[in-house]
């Protein structure tokens, strides 16, 4: 169980007040990415172009939100003038409202592609997608829970998984390769597959920008910087 | 770094209260150094030993050792009026003399026998007022009285008034707490052209203030030194709790 820092109150309760509703903000749009995400590939999976054009309209919802945390933050900056961890935080959620609001790309990007991935015939690497979505989604979801606990320690356990992440990536671009090689018919279907993973794979890279913030916001350092991984050389 | 004066194990007490406890800290020239803390931490107490302006306070008693350029400022060798010459001090309220402008300036010079003649005097004068960018404002009017002019300039001319009598080490006490916030910038633009020349050390209730005009910050609570570092780190990761508890607006 992550262990939650608890501060004490602000003598200005107000300020509690304002600190509070900005990380709701954040919260709240950090779950409908992951949502997003999720929704886009079972649209993807059932081939219902319906929910994908859900999705793709849902993504007006986050990009609001991200101008509400982005007027709520820049309001407590100057009426407020936040110090130290107080600082950090308002401005990692200013930083983190801007990566979720890519992640919601992602995922409308996603669920664009599925009219043009859906066919008679069924492409077989689809059904490794599901797996590799799951797992960006839940570095999402524990980054920015992660958030909401100010815990460093499960900040930099989000960012270690991105590792995995990229080695799935690569692993099914390879498989996609292949398969288009040897059913040239389906290459422009697996072409949109192969964005498909792709956006998965940055996805997962947000989601270690979000959770490279929190470490900063609740540790007041920066975390060390990573190689590059495999993900990020192709 | 050129430590300036070096406070070792001050502890300061009013009768039986004790205002400071144990405090050890540097003051520097090459760096602003403010002090901060809430309301009876010991700043402006560890302020005034360092001029030993606590020797006026009936009753006070401080302990420990402070050195100027090494010199104890307790010694048998140290001439407080000396002490006061290079260590000077600019308060909450501006209190100019009820004299001139000029006279404000040149009385400090006149008794310590900065200045041969008026033409030096003069020169004095102009220069203090220069550094503290009232010489264009009061030019014309040398003769008014200090007291004719608005709080931000009057505490200009106290500044102007421990400047002319060329001291080391600049001690200010909430020197803007009783400044519009135009006259109080020009008083940290002021802090800013003086740091290098002098070593100053302020005390602060305004946390901005602090961030903005120092390059080292001290928090003080309960008489006891809490952290002293960089004002950069003070305020955007602070190490002690309470210190974070204080700057963010906890503390209480």
């Amino acid at each position: 169980m992550a262990e939650s820092r608890t501060l004490a109150t602000h003598t200005v309760s107000a300020f509690d007040q304002e600190i509070g509703q900005l990380r709701g903000l954040v919260a709240q749009m950090g779950g409908l990415a992951e949502q997003a995400v999720g929704r886009a590939m079972l649209a993807l999976q059932r081939g219902d172009l319906e929910l994908a054009a859900q999705v793709s309209a849902a993504d007006r919802a986050i990009d609001m939100l991200e101008a509400e945390v982005e007027r709520a933050a820049v309001r407590l900056i100057a009426l407020r003038a936040p110090m130290a961890d107080d600082l950090r935080e308002v401005v990692a959620a200013l930083k983190i409202a801007g990566v979720v609001e890519r992640i919601g790309d992602y995922a409308k990007n996603i669920a664009r592609r599925v009219p043009a991935i859906i066919s008679d015939h069924r492409i077989e690497p689809i059904s490794t997608l599901p797996a590799m979505a799951r797992m960006a989604q839940e570095m999402v979801h524990d980054a920015l829970d992660a958030f909401a606990a100010r815990d460093p320690a499960a900040a930099l356990e989000v960012r270690q998984r991105d590792t995995a992440l990229d080695d799935f990536y690569d692993s099914i671009f390879r498989t996609l390769v292949t398969y288009m090689v040897e059913n040239p018919r389906t290459i422009s279907q697996v072409a949109h597959l192969l964005f498909v993973a792709k956006n998965l794979e940055r996805v997962g890279d947000h989601a270690t920008n979000v959770a490279e913030m929190v470490y900063y916001a609740a540790a007041g350092r920066h975390t060390e910087p990573r190689g590059l991984s495999a993900g990020e050389v192709q | 770094m050129t430590v300036k004066i070096a406070a070792r194990h001050v502890s300061a007490f009013y009768g039986d209260v004790r205002a400071l406890d144990d405090v050890s800290i540097d003051i520097d020239t090459d760096h602003v150094t403010a002090l901060i803390g809430p309301s009876g931490c010991g700043k402006s107490t560890l302020l005034r030993t360092l001029n030993r302006l606590t020797d006026t306070v009936p009753g006070a008693r401080v302990e420990g050792d402070i050195r100027l350029d090494g010199r104890d400022i307790h010694g048998r060798d140290m001439d407080v009026v000396e002490l006061r010459a290079r260590v000077g001090m600019v308060f909450q309220k501006p209190n100019p003399f009820p004299k001139s402008i000029y006279e404000n300036v040149a009385y400090g010079p006149r008794i310590h026998g900065l200045a041969r003649g008026r033409g030096e005097l003069d020169a004095v004068v102009e220069t203090s007022l220069r550094r503290t960018g009232l010489w264009d404002e009061v030019k014309d009017r040398l003769s008014d009285r200090g007291t004719a002019l608005s709080g931000g300039q009057q505490q200009r001319l106290c500044i102007a008034r421990a400047l002319a009598i060329e001291p080391e080490v600049i001690l200010m006490d909430e020197p803007c707490s009783a400044l519009d916030p135009i006259a109080t910038a020009r008083i940290e633009e002021l802090i800013g052209a003086l740091s290098g020349r002098y070593a100053i050390a302020i005390v602060t209730h305004n946390m901005q203030q602090a961030a903005r005009v120092s390059q080292r910050t001290a928090f003080f609570h309960l008489g006891r030194l809490v952290e002293y570092g960089d004002t950069s780190d003070i305020f955007t990761n602070p190490r002690a709790e309470r210190t974070k508890d204080y700057i963010t607006g906890r503390y209480g």
